[in-house]
């Protein structure tokens, strides 16, 4: 089959597909195109102003390498003038985080950028491997998800960074909207499409890739011959999420454009805001933000420090009620509440 | 018989499914052959991409067939280049294949 020409340029050779628009365009064409469109997400939403410290949510994997090297590329063509910072979170799981946490270390000479690791170990006492140990590998899931987003905060406020950026992408994305959409859960549905969230005390988290197809990110990385870790997570086999994933990938397959359609369809259920959110406060613990006495965090490390973490409710209520915690319980390091410099002064 | 030989590259986690070995060269019949009992190649036409495809299946592949192949096309979400182009500007699995091409396949279903 004769070679094809870029439809941009009319000169080079076209090397790939866009899944996004179907266009045949060249690699130099592809590097331009994805950069830009990546540069209009960020301007048209406002994500960030000079002088901003932000950090990358870097996990070695193709997602975050691929945000770290056009994160770093715009700011310099664009002058953002951000101050980047990668961060890492050690999960604790042997064979799978340690080996992607090398490619990090790789990312952050090729790149040029501080690196801050911060770890389970260090933040819980626990690693996810001591916590799959007591509690099997049924509800894992729900541990390290809670633990990353805590960590992630924790480790942006000691870098004293104003905002994350994650590599979620369109496909990801989609994907959340589709899993919202079988659960039924309306005002999750509203919100992850959001570009940009934050909550009442916390950091600003921001998607940057929220309209950039993975098929195109992985296509940047391979041409660009970027470093990534490729391998799943050996204590998550989350078969709901692998589920809707396979469901979109035919969707996709079948008319590459249902990945944008249901995130538009997402953005487009409006939900009004949710008025039962509790009055937010912080833990009485380590002063992190949450809507209980205790933050999940601390939730769910003092029944992992009491041994009671892997237990059925009643169980559990039952030990709790014969003997409160104990005095000396592990607890997580005081949260320092970040200084926003766009608080607003009591009048 | 003649011959074609060819560079196979895994990559984003496809390998694992490959021995964990990321290049593989590679000898296959230029004509295809009926090689495997679920698809019946016309014979003698030149070897294409999907014959490849099988051929891959039935001589490399250590494990778990269904995270690669879906009926006569790859598993949706598993990239392939031909030549360092993507194989939907060249006909995909019709694509018909010549001594030295490199086809390179990467899954993008493992981790972000
Ligand atoms: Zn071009
Ligand atoms: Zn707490």
């Amino acid at each position: 089959m004769p070679s094809k020409t870029c439809v941009l340029c009319q000169k080079a050779n076209a090397i790939l597909k866009r899944p996004k628009t179907g266009q045949q365009i060249c690699k130099e064409c592809f590097f331009t195109v994805f950069e830009t469109e990546v540069h209009n997400t960020i301007t048209t939403a406002k994500l960030f102003k000079p002088g901003d410290r932000v950090a990358i949510g870097a996990s070695g994997g193709k997602d975050s390498t691929v945000l770290a090297h056009v994160m770093k590329t715009l700011n310099d063509r664009y002058n953002y003038g951000l101050q980047l910072f990668l961060l890492s979170i050690d999960e604790g799981i042997t064979g799978y985080r340690d080996d992607s946490l090398e490619t990090v270390k790789r990312n952050q000479i090729q790149y040029d950028l501080p690196l801050k690791i911060l770890s389970y170990d260090e933040l819980y006492g626990w690693t996810m491997d001591a916590i799959v140990e007591q509690i099997g590998r049924k509800n894992n899931c729900t541990f390290c998800g809670v633990f990353r987003r805590q960590a992630l905060d924790r480790g942006a406020a000691m870098l004293e960074v104003d905002h994350i950026v994650t590599g979620h992408n369109a496909d990801d994305i989609a994907e959340t909207v589709l899993m919202n959409i079988m659960r039924g859960d309306i005002a999750r549905l509203g919100r992850c499409t959001l570009i940009c969230t934050q909550g009442e005390d916390t950091i600003k988290r921001s998607k940057p890739f929220k309209y950039a197809y993975e098929k195109e990110i992985v296509m940047y990385a391979y041409f660009k011959k970027l470093d990534y870790f490729s391998t799943e997570c050996i204590y998550s086999p989350d078969a709901y999420r692998g589920h809707a994933r396979v469901f979109l990938k035919d969707l996709e397959a079948a008319r590459p454009s249902a990945i944008i359609d249901i995130i538009h369809s997402g953005e487009a259920f409006e939900v009004a805001e949710d008025v039962k959110i509790k009055d937010q406060q912080t833990c009485q613990r380590c002063g992190y933000i949450s809507s209980n006495e205790l933050c999940k965090a601390c939730a769910l490390l003092e029944g992992l420090e009491r041994g009671i973490a892997g237990m059925g409710i009643k169980e559990r209520r039952r030990l709790e009620k014969a003997a409160p915690a104990p005095e000396n319980l592990r607890t997580i390091p005081v949260f320092p509440r970040a200084p926003k410099s766009n608080e607003k002064l009591p009048a | 018989m003649s011959t074609l030989t060819l560079k196979v590259e895994f990559g984003g986690g496809l390998e694992l499914l490959f021995s964990n070995q990321r290049v593989h060269n590679v000898t296959i019949p230029s004509t295809m052959l009926a090689s495997s009992k679920d698809w019946e190649a016309t014979s003698n036409d030149p070897a294409n991409v999907t014959y490849l495809l099988h051929w891959l299946k039935d001589n490399l592949l250590k494990e778990r067939e269904e995270l690669f192949l879906e009926g006569d096309t790859v598993r949706p979400g598993i990239l392939v280049l031909i030549n360092e182009t993507d194989w939907e500007l060249l006909g995909e699995g019709d694509y018909v294949l010549k001594d030295k091409d490199e086809i390179v396949m990467i899954s993008t279903l493992h981790g972000g």
